[in-house]
């Protein structure tokens, strides 16, 4: 029961009762009852296109607000923020990985790095409590994800897209967020690099203590995760159905 | 360094080409505007400075900026002349101190001749109050002795410095206007060429471009022809032209000195009213006024089209940044899952354009001292305009600011743009 308890207080994502519906629209997107994400738990979602993906992963960021429920991010209602605050929360506890275009092509690999600590005052304060610097912190991560020290000072647009998605990684690791939301990172990777950067990644977040939620479409990825899930069976929404039976007409 | 500062400048730095361009827009916009600006308000100053201490400008009946402009400015010309006996009736009025007859018409190689007496060495006055002075030599001869110094001539600055004429030198003068060098030469007084007597020093006035000679060196040119052509088969040999009456039958205008400068208005009524041959007498000042007050039109005008391109500028400096816009969707998308707040995305976009549009000013401001420092030496030779090339004057600060404001509420749109599509975009951009 402590356990429990401890796992709730300290869970690194917890969605209950959530009903989101995009504005204009005539249906709700989301309906989730409960999803938890406990701290520094790895876990696989699997969600197909039209499954209401992008919209629950703005949901965690505190992009978008749900018209009912709640959506807490390490143990803070995200509702109950500004929408500065909610941008500044997502600096300081969440990072994301994007299936594509994750830098800043006219920065070097090392200030994409960095521009996760420009808006986040926490993630500058966490390194510093551990004697180090951002430019240090940035470079330790690099090495730990193969990236050389050459590369760093590249342009992002002159790496390649392995090397970009792992820069794309050091960058939501820094600065040691509770969470690291990975949408399709490794849809742009052929399957060998796919696997190592899925190592990389689950390593790293396990280094950094992070919870890691894993969105992807393709199930095959789901084999190294302990936890998966399935957003389609949790979303209720009517339209996801919907969608989904028109995409499998198609 | 905020880090919306610093992403501005490297984002700048990214799109060096297209910025540089919008920039460079800018910059031509603002140091046309400014340098428009310069120009209005140097050539006033230079009008202003050309005349000072005349109380009165006296010509025949006509409009009072004609005669200012002619007989003052050398621009156009008279239409009626002055009799010798309106200018000596003006002369013997108990209110004037010194009167200098100026007969125009003549020309050297372009150049404005300009007969008149050397009182007017004594009298004429320029800027604060100066008068003229001698870069070499001294005034033509008053009433000389021997035949060969009627043809005496005092050259301008300008005139001296462009053919190179020294003392001793010897000028011939062309009948009416001339045209110019490499002009005709039918109309020409070679028969007597006149002697450089005296070389002006600069003194940023009409005069530096202007051929000073005596009335009588003049007339004495003049006295074989007659309907402004040589009469056919006479010809009158220097030595002899003082047995002819070397005096003035007529003149261009007269400028005029009073005891008292409280008595100008009377004697301006007294001469506009003149029962002998219709006068007009002018006061230089509120003639000059009532010259801006007819060119105002024009240089608002073109004051307002200079606006109109600095607005190009600007604008062209917005369509720039916009249709970037389009392609950083996902940088802005990038910024905000950082945790950028819409408000920085607004500003990072803002800061940009503003930035663009500062240098674009201080550009400017480099173009137009640059260009002015070039062109000021053409300027004053070819236009006598003299070209300031000092800090920026009050109006030109209000120029400067108002562009300033411009580009602020110009940057407001693309910052505005940037701020509506990273609240609709969020993390992701949906293609």
């Amino acid at each position: 029961m402590s356990v429990a308890e401890s796992a709730a207080a300290t869970a690194a994502v917890r969605i209950s009762a959530l009903r989101y519906r995009w504005p204009g629209s005539a249906q709700d997107c989301l309906a989730i009852d409960a999803l938890q994400l406990g701290a520094g738990e790895r876990a696989f979602l699997r969600g197909p296109s039209g499954s209401g993906k992008t919209t629950l992963l703005s949901l965690v960021g505190g992009v978008i607000l749900p018209q009912s429920g709640s959506v807490e991010v390490a143990g803070q209602a995200l509702g109950a923020l500004s929408a500065g605050a909610r941008d500044r929360f997502r600096a300081d506890h969440v990072g994301f990985v994007f299936q594509l275009f994750n830098l800043l092509p006219w920065l070097s690999a090392r200030d994409n790095i960095l521009l996760a600590c420009r808006f986040a005052p926490q993630r500058r304060a966490r390194i510093a409590a551990a004697g180090s610097t951002p430019g240090a912190e940035a470079a330790r991560l690099a090495a730990r994800l193969d990236l050389g020290a050459e590369l760093l000072d590249r342009p992002a647009a002159q790496l390649s897209v392995g090397q970009q998605q792992r820069v794309a990684a050091a960058r939501a690791l820094i600065g040691r967020p509770g969470l690291v939301v990975a949408d399709e990172p490794t849809s742009a990777l052929d399957a060998d690099r796919q696997q190592a950067f899925i190592d990389l990644l689950l390593e790293e977040c396990a280094a950094a203590g992070a919870a890691l939620l894993f969105v992807s479409h393709d199930a095959r990825l789901a084999a190294h995760f302990d936890r998966v899930l399935d957003l389609a069976a949790l979303n209720h929404a009517a339209l996801n159905h919907a969608t989904s039976a028109a995409e499998g007409a198609r | 360094m905020s880090p919306v500062f610093m992403l501005s400048l490297r984002s700048i730095a990214n799109r060096r080409l297209s910025v540089a361009l919008t920039v460079l827009a800018v910059a031509l916009a603002v140091a046309l505007l400014l340098g428009v600006e310069r120009l209005r308000t140097d050539a006033r100053a230079g009008f202003a400075q050309t005349i000072s201490g005349t109380d009165l400008v006296v010509g025949a009946r006509g409009g009072a900026v004609q005669l200012l402009l002619y007989s003052v400015f050398h621009i156009g010309d008279a239409t009626a002349n002055l009799s010798w006996a309106s200018v000596e009736h003006v002369a013997a009025l108990p209110q004037v101190k010194w009167l200098v007859p100026l007969a125009l018409g003549d020309s050297h190689r372009g150049h404005r001749v300009v007969g008149t007496t050397t009182d007017f060495f004594l009298h004429y006055r320029h800027g604060e109050g100066s008068s003229l002075a001698f870069a070499a030599g001294g005034p033509f001869a008053e009433a000389p002795a021997r035949a060969e110094d009627i043809f005496q001539a005092v050259v301008g600055a300008e005139v001296a410095a462009r053919h190179g004429y020294r003392l001793g030198d010897r000028i011939v003068l062309s009948h009416g206007g001339g045209a110019g060098e490499g002009g005709p030469r039918f109309a020409e007084h070679a028969d007597k060429p006149f002697t450089v007597a005296g070389i002006l020093a600069p003194s940023a006035t009409p005069l530096d471009r202007a051929v000073l000679v005596s009335l009588e060196g003049l007339e004495a040119i003049h006295v074989d022809w007659h309907g402004g052509a040589p009469i056919p088969g006479l010809k009158i040999a220097p030595e002899h032209v003082r047995k002819f009456d070397l005096r003035p039958k007529s003149v261009t205008a007269a400028l005029v000195g009073l005891h008292s400068r409280t008595a100008v208005f009377r004697v301006q009524r007294q001469l506009n009213a003149h029962a002998g041959e219709p006068l007009t007498a002018i006061l230089p000042g509120a003639t000059l006024q009532q010259l801006w007050d007819l060119v105002g039109i024009a240089e608002r005008a073109l004051l307002a089209v200079s606006a109109l391109v600095v607005v190009v500028g600007l604008a062209g400096m917005v369509a720039v940044v916009l249709a970037s816009l389009g392609e950083r969707r996902r940088e802005l998308a990038i910024l905000r899952a950082l945790g950028a707040s819409p408000r920085a995305v607004f500003a990072l976009l803002a800061v940009e354009s503003l930035l663009l549009a500062v240098a674009g000013i201080a550009l400017g401001l480099g173009l137009l001292y640059g260009a002015g420092a070039v062109l000021s030496p053409w300027l004053a030779t070819r236009h006598g305009l003299q070209l300031s090339l000092g800090w920026p004057a009050a109006g030109e600060w209000r120029l400067l600011g108002a562009v300033l404001a411009a580009s602020l509420v110009a940057s407001l749109l693309p910052g505005l743009r940037a701020y509506r599509q990273s609240l609709a975009d969020g993390m992701t951009v949906r293609t």
